[in-house]
């Protein structure tokens, strides 16, 4: 039986929504002209060349920095929890990674938008400082707050593969290791860990792509202090008008991932994502 | 011992850290002030406040129909893509596995431009018709990831058999593969919805000037700093989830002492 | 205590829950001794290898290791290695990082680690396979690539779970000669469990027949075999007839409303019995020399010899033979004193 042709039309669907917009951006990105209309632009390499100027490079220097501090601070909170949490009994561990999960089906705004009541001016954590006397502290609006709602959000996604990893793992390969004279710690550095990588690195993946590119945690944790590359996307398509600069400042974030996610994939034996981790 | 005490306050700290904001944003929901460091007494004034605001309410009436037609939508054709995918082989395969990874691995961002640029060239006036466009788009690809393992597990020869015993191939669909195949079908039909309720980015680019959802709307009044209305909101959002969360949790308990019986 | 055992159980008990595995347990184990653990899955056998290896500890009675208890030492500390049902290898290294794991962990040099490794893939006939990734070998490959990887350690006990269940039969019964001459010239203890009955009467010094938590019977492979101590273990060994039977005195058994002579003496006058008799015992002849008459029911060539089942007054026989009779025909049976068995019954 022929089932194979029940995919084609997806495939036409997906060519007209995902490949053909995604031509048209790299269309624009390496023309100037009228934004609006296609047939009246020239080729440039004149956005590329703004970009590609201290001003700009700045920015993505710093989109990367805070991503990058974001995923490590993640990979750092998030590997113990999902050890502990899946070396724990069988019935708990259900519920401990159920209550893990819970907060990240909350809207990804409001989880946000929460930390502005706890480290705004007059949120709970100036309260309490002020309380035991101590001067109020400029907490929101700067580039610390903007980790902290990055590591919020996204810490989630570090701990779930990397669960998935551990619980999958055979447990004789740990038993095998102890019956070959290593110890507990001496086990995880040498067996756990090491097999443990592949939950890792998609870990890092889906922290880090998140990251590098949000604009909502910036603008509403960073105000106008956190400039970051996603910033500069939305200015640019939805208030300067200028498509071609955020086209190819699109590109740009997109071969900037596309390039780290091959390098990562390079480690990774398992080419499948598991999307299923997450559930 | 030592170790185990040790990481049961690790984890009990990082579950502080997760529910912390939101615990202090449902308490507020209820706090008599604007200002939002001080207690200044018990109100429900910003519930009220909340449903007798048209725009909030509109938003969310525009959110609900946005994620079912999208998620029903993206159901169905996630599906029927994902029994063609499994037929399909060599290059065609990978090519159509890759443009489903596409906006999976793609940053949202990029995305969401690359759609506002095609409305836009298109000449499609934005607004809910393109708001739910794009949201297939993007649910769908899940829905075929959630799919697509379900069809590996089933044995390949069930809808030959169907078909050996005279079943037309779109009865041995769906008689045959559609029931094997069911569970990674709800999976990615509750996966596209949430992922639609949730979604902020994509509509942000695609919804024109007289549409927006809830996301859009928490946005828009978030940027202009704390207002409790959002407590109250996120409270009864919170809820529902809790609610939600707890009749999958009790249904799928039930099922296992079902299996357990059998 | 003249000479001290390599290993001790004593008292060994073991419950999972409500459930009781190991039931009061005693063994000792030999030096250089093939000690298998017999039995059907479930009767606490893979648990007592597991109590010995450190991966569980029992909920009664200890584990004695030449003299010294080593109850509740965790496997690091054990001077025991394992070979693991599913070979259990790591599949993030290659055959050489594998077989040197535990060198590596004993912080051994490089040129000993070196020489060790080679030398114990030359035992186990994989020479030149130190590149090689896990994933590329063969199940029997990686069964020996294991063996290996606990035997470079010299630990003074091996134990063995399941290690051949994974292969195929004809590779199954190459290797059960190779393990015994591995056992044979490394010269230690091996704890073999299986449920494969053949496989432990082909390789063992003793037998430990398991059943329910309990040992059945120890024993030579020959004492196993020919003479069961109970039910159980004559069915779970070997196919046999199993009879009721009444000891009427010393060397006189009536089954089948029948007198036959046996060798077996010391029971109760009038002792009800189990007669057990293997099926190549049971012997076809012609009607004056027989001492039953029946019908064969049905017949099944098996290569070396055939298998009938035959029918006499009140009992269906299993009978192995290599005369060859048809379905149908009318035979007489005959059984030698020698080869019937009896036991006493179970309580």
């Amino acid at each position: 039986m022929k089932l194979s042709k029940h995919g084609y039309f997806y495939l036409i669907w997906m060519a007209i929504f995902i490949a053909i917009p995604l031509f048209m951006v790299a269309y624009l990105a390496f023309t100037s002209g009228d934004s609006q209309s296609i047939s009246l632009a020239n080729f440039s390499l004149e956005n590329f060349k703004r970009f590609f100027t201290p001003m700009y490079l700045e920015v993505l220097k710093k989109s990367i920095q805070l991503a990058f501090i974001s995923t490590i601070i993640c990979f750092l909170l998030g590997y113990p929890v999902a050890y502990i949490i899946s070396k724990a009994k069988l019935k708990n561990r259900n519920i401990l990674i159920l209550l893990f999960v819970i907060p990240m089906w909350m809207n990804f705004l409001l989880r946000t938008y929460a930390w502005l009541t706890l480290l705004g001016k007059n949120g709970i954590i100036n309260l309490l400082i002020t309380k035991l006397g101590f001067q109020p502290l400029d907490l929101l609006y700067n580039d610390t707050a903007v980790l902290l709602g990055m590591v919020y959000n996204f810490l989630p996604f570090m701990v779930l593969p990397i669960f998935s990893v551990l619980t999958k793992m055979d447990n004789s390969l740990i038993e095998a290791s102890w019956d070959l004279g290593a110890n507990k710690l001496k086990t995880f550095l040498k067996v756990i860990f090491p097999l443990s990588l592949p939950g890792v690195l998609s870990g890092v993946t889906m922290v880090f792509i998140p990251a590098v590119s949000t604009f909502v945690i910036s603008s509403l944790l960073g105000g106008n202090k956190t400039y970051l590359i996603g910033n500069l996307i939305e200015q640019q398509f939805r208030y300067t008008g200028d498509w071609h600069f955020g086209s190819a400042m699109s590109i740009i974030l997109m071969v900037f991932i596309l390039i780290s996610m091959a390098l990562t994939s390079k480690f990774d034996k398992d080419k499948e994502g598991d999307v299923s981790g997450l559930w | 011992m030592v170790t185990k005490h040790l990481s049961r306050i690790y984890t009990a700290l990082i579950f502080v850290f997760l529910y912390a904001p939101i615990v202090v944003l449902i308490i507020f929901s209820f706090n008599d002030s604007k200002s939002r460091g001080n207690w200044n007494g018990f109100t429900i004034k910003w519930y009220i406040e909340l449903f007798k605001n048209k725009e909030i309410l509109r938003s969310l009436y525009y959110t609900l129909i946005i994620a079912i037609t999208s998620s029903l939508v993206s159901t169905i054709m996630g599906t029927f893509a994902a029994i063609g995918i499994y037929d399909m082989k060599g290059f065609t395969k990978k090519f159509a596995l890759n443009l489903n990874y596409l906006p999976v691995l793609n940053p949202d961002i990029v995305t969401a431009v690359s759609f506002m640029v095609l409305f836009k060239m298109a000449k499609l006036e934005l607004g809910i018709i393109t708001i739910i466009l794009a949201h297939i788009t993007f649910c769908t690809p899940y829905v075929i990831l959630s799919v697509l393992p379900k069809l590996k597990q089933m044995n390949k020869h069930l809808a030959e058999a169907a078909l050996d015993l005279g079943a037309t191939p779109f009865y041995a669909i769906r008689k045959v593969i559609i029931p094997q195949i069911m569970p990674g079908i709800v999976t990615g039909a509750l996966l596209a919805f949430t992922l639609s309720i949730d979604d902020f980015v994509i509509s942000f680019f695609t919804a024109g000037k007289g549409v927006s959802n809830l996301s859009i709307m928490i946005y828009s009044m978030a940027r202009r700093g704390i207002n409790p209305v959002i407590n109250a909101l996120s409270t009864l959002m919170f809820l529902t989830l809790m609610g939600l969360l707890l009749i999958i949790y009790k249904r799928s308990e039930k099922e296992e002492e079902k299996a357990i019986e059998k | 205590m003249a000479k001290v055992h390599t290993i001790d159980l004593i008292n060994l008990s073991k419950k999972f829950g409500e459930d009781l595995v190991l039931d009061n347990m005693n063994l000792y184990i030999r030096q250089n001794e093939f000690l298998t653990l017999l039995g059907p899955s479930g009767c606490g056998k893979t648990t007592t290898l597991r109590i010995i290896g450190g991966f569980e500890n029992p909920t009664e009675g200890k584990v004695v290791f030449e003299g010294n208890d080593i109850t509740g030492l965790p496997p690091y500390l054990r001077q025991i290695n394992t070979v693991f049902q599913r070979y259990a290898l790591f599949p993030h290294l290659n055959v050489f990082e594998n077989i040197a794991f535990g060198l590596k962990i004993k912080k051994k040099s490089n040129e000993e680690i070196k020489k060790k490794v080679t030398q114990m893939l030359e035992l186990v006939n994989l020479a030149g396979f130190e590149k090689r990734n896990i994933e590329s070998l063969s199940g029997g490959q990686q069964q020996r690539i294991a063996i290996a990887r606990a035997l470079v350690n010299e630990p003074k006990v091996l134990l063995l779970d399941e290690p051949l269940g994974a292969l195929d039969l004809k590779l199954r019964k190459e290797m059960q000669i190779e393990l015994k001459k591995m056992q044979q010239s490394v010269g230690i203890t091996f704890i073999y469990v299986t449920h494969d009955q053949e496989e432990a009467l082909t390789m063992s010094d003793t037998v430990v027949v398991m059943d329910k938590g309990k040992i059945q019977q120890i024993g030579t492979p020959i004492d196993i075999y020919n003479e069961p101590q109970n039910r159980f273990v004559a069915q779970f060994i070997g196919e046999s007839n199993i009879l009721d039977g009444i000891m009427e005195k010393d060397f006189k058994v009536w089954f089948l409303s029948k007198e036959f002579i046996c060798v077996d003496k010391g029971f109760d006058k009038d002792e009800k019995v189990d007669v057990v008799i293997r099926p190549e015992d049971v012997e076809i002849v012609e009607e004056d020399k027989a001492q039953l008459m029946g019908i064969v029911k049905n017949v099944l060539f098996k290569g070396v010899h055939y298998e009938m089942e035959v029918q006499t007054n009140d009992y269906t026989w299993k009978i192995h033979s290599t005369i060859m009779k048809d379905a149908g025909s009318y035979v007489g049976l005959r059984i030698v004193p020698d080869n019937i068995h009896v036991m006493r019954k179970e309580k």
